[in-house]
């Protein structure tokens, strides 16, 4: 019965999709239509020869639903290596402006490339990351199997389907010009959609949990679910010009919209791309250096206190606008605040270490985890010095902010993802071990090395340039034209564009290593072996 | 009083209170006496149920 319903409404879909096409008012929008129209068509199908098929026998509740975590740990791994070579590419435009090639001109150039690059790399790569990481961490800490069945597919599918739509339209001119929420009003309905399922399916496996408590890592991953839910549906108000076009115009205006976009703005960071990860860190670290977590106490402290702080950061990044001065200052005073959440979950993930350091020796893939909170700490104490008006006055619209970001990102993110990667793959396939810890090694150098010359390249040229937008001689007059600075940026934007060349080269030999792992390493013992697990 | 004056003034008294005693309180259940138990057990879930999910909740260790 339920396939009935299923066919009436991708036949509508598709029906839809084509008459959008026809219609289409732009060149994006036409090429989603089209696309839409091809998935929900094939998808047509796809039930249609399954429809009064004899139904398979009822999904054991005796066994994790790990299939589909198999293929967000693949789409993590394929996304981040996208993500890091468009970024690598656009160093290099910046650094080199005729690498904006005259024939691609409105498609590769760097306007169109930087949000398919930020967008990739937070979104496709860290998004997929935390999607399949909870689904692993949540059945494993509820002792529990995935509820709602096939629901945990169409999340990843429809999530991997959101990014397509958001990277072929910001190369076809299709945004709405917020940063990191540039995707346009279609597309962050589907999104909404596919993250409400998302949610339910999170939320449902933790009511249906055997163990009587939920453990640390789902409260911060179900924060971040949460959260995210509300920013995106609330930076997102717009009103569509037209059912057939992409363009919409945004329901608040001026500095309302300045403060709802960096209200989301900081929470993507501090709920995405922080309590997200800090979810994997709770559970990963632990796992990998086979000890519980240093102070449980202390993670629930760091829990509260980072949610309570984190929503009011915002309007730090609205230093001297329109933005009143109490908004301005309230969002620098939170800032400083959360250094101390931070510090505190840095110091409680660092500890769990304690009294199994050799581990640092022995083990590159907790040396990768420790270095990831190495940087977080890092950042996290950069981030509310930079929020500092008076800091903020020399840092803002220069590299530093940049630089800041990509210790962040690539440290702290980047690092703890390649860490659960490296421990989930042998877990999901059933191999013994990785195929080789000494390309793990040279994955954590190249990596490390790289994040270093980027962040130090880039805290030089920022600091240089923002001492040279504010240089005035004996008259008073700017001494310095934006073109000086320009010109004097070039080494630093090689060195960081290298610093990217090896971050890159670093995925690629994780991306082959994880391969091999599963081609090559030897299988765990039959027991456990794929052919004994139940279909899933 | 207009809506943006009142929820302003509200913000700025009772919310702020409450979210504040309610932050006290989490700190104080958490450090609560008794808890370490209740805590050491908690930690020590991703140490089980790694391969398939328990039974019953009597039978997850």
């Amino acid at each position: 019965m339920l396939n009935y319903i299923k066919l009436i409404a991708l036949g509508l879909i598709t029906l839809f999709a084509m008459i959008a096409a026809s219609y289409a008012r732009d060149l994006a929008y036409q090429v989603h239509a089209i696309l839409i129209m091809a998935i929900s068509a094939g998808l047509f199908l796809w039930v249609l020869r399954n429809t009064d098929e004899p139904v398979p026998a009822a999904v054991l509740e005796t066994s994790y639903m790990d299939g589909v975590i198999r293929y967000g740990v693949i789409a993590t791994a394929f996304w981040g290596v996208v993500g890091f070579l468009v970024g690598t590419f656009i160093a290099f435009q910046l650094a080199f402006p005729a690498l904006n090639f005259d024939w691609a001109q409105g498609y590769a150039n760097f306007g169109r490339l930087r949000p398919l690059h930020t967008s990739a790399v937070i979104f496709a790569f860290g998004g997929n990351a935390l999607i399949a990481t909870s689904f692993y961490v949540v059945q494993r800490t509820s002792a529990a199997r995935l509820w709602g069945g096939n629901l945990g597919w169409f999340v990843f599918w429809g999530y991997n389907l959101f990014i397509v739509l958001a990277a072929t339209g910001y190369l076809l001119g299709a945004t709405q010009s917020k940063e990191y929420a540039e995707p346009e009003w279609y597309v962050d309905l589907w999104l909404t959609i596919v993250w409400l399922a998302y949610l339910a399916v999170f939320l449902g496996t933790i009511i249906k949990r055997k163990e009587p408590h939920i453990y640390v890592a789902n409260w911060f991953f179900l924060s971040f679910i949460v959260t995210v839910a509300m920013l995106h549906v609330f930076n997102n108000l717009s009103i569509p010009v037209s059912i057939f076009g992409s363009k919409s115009v945004q329901v608040f205006a001026g500095v309302q919209d300045a403060m709802v976009q960096w209200w989301y703005g900081h929470n993507a960071v501090g709920f995405f791309l922080t309590a997200g990860f800090l979810g994997m860190m709770y559970y990963f670290i632990p796992k990998q250096a086979e000890r519980p977590v240093f102070s449980y106490k202390l993670s629930i402290i760091h829990f509260w206190a980072l949610i309570f702080l984190y929503i009011w950061a915002g309007p730090h990044h609205l230093h001297y606008t329109a933005l009143p001065d109490w908004a301005s200052t309230l969002g620098m005073v939170f800032s400083i605040v959360l250094w101390m959440p931070s510090w505190g979950g840095m110091i409680n993930g660092l500890m769990t270490l304690s009294g199994a350091w050799d581990k640092l020796r022995t083990d590159p893939v907790i040396r990768m985890m420790v270095i990831s909170l190495g940087f977080y700490g890092m950042s996290t104490f950069e981030g509310p010095m930079m929020s500092i008006r008076a800091v903020n006055s020399l840092s803002h619209y220069t590299d530093w902010t940049i630089g800041h970001v990509h210790s962040g990102a690539l440290g702290w993110n980047g690092m703890i993802t390649f860490g659960a990667l490296y421990f989930l793959v042998p877990k999901l396939w059933n191999r013994q071990r990785l195929y080789s810890l000494s390309m793990v090694s040279w994955h954590f150098w190249l990596a490390t090395i790289g994040i270093i010359l980027y962040a130090a390249s880039m805290w030089v040229t920022g600091i240089m340039e923002g001492l040279m937008w504010r240089e005035v001689d004996a008259n008073g007059f700017l001494v310095n034209s934006f073109a000086d600075t320009v010109s004097a940026k070039f080494p630093m934007y090689v060195v960081r564009a290298l610093g990217g060349v090896m971050y890159v080269t670093g995925a690629l030999i994780m991306c082959y290593n994880l391969w091999m792992t599963v081609k090559r390493s030897p299988a765990k013992d039959a027991v456990m072996s794929p052919a004994a697990v139940p279909a899933e | 009083m207009e809506t943006y004056s009142f929820l302003r003034e509200f913000a700025d008294s009772w919310m702020l209170l409450v979210l504040f005693l309610f932050f006290v309180g989490v700190i104080l259940w958490a450090i609560r006496p008794g808890s370490n138990k209740t805590h050491r057990d908690t930690a020590n879930i991703p140490f089980r149920n790694e391969d398939k999910p328990a039974a019953s909740k009597e039978a997850r260790t």
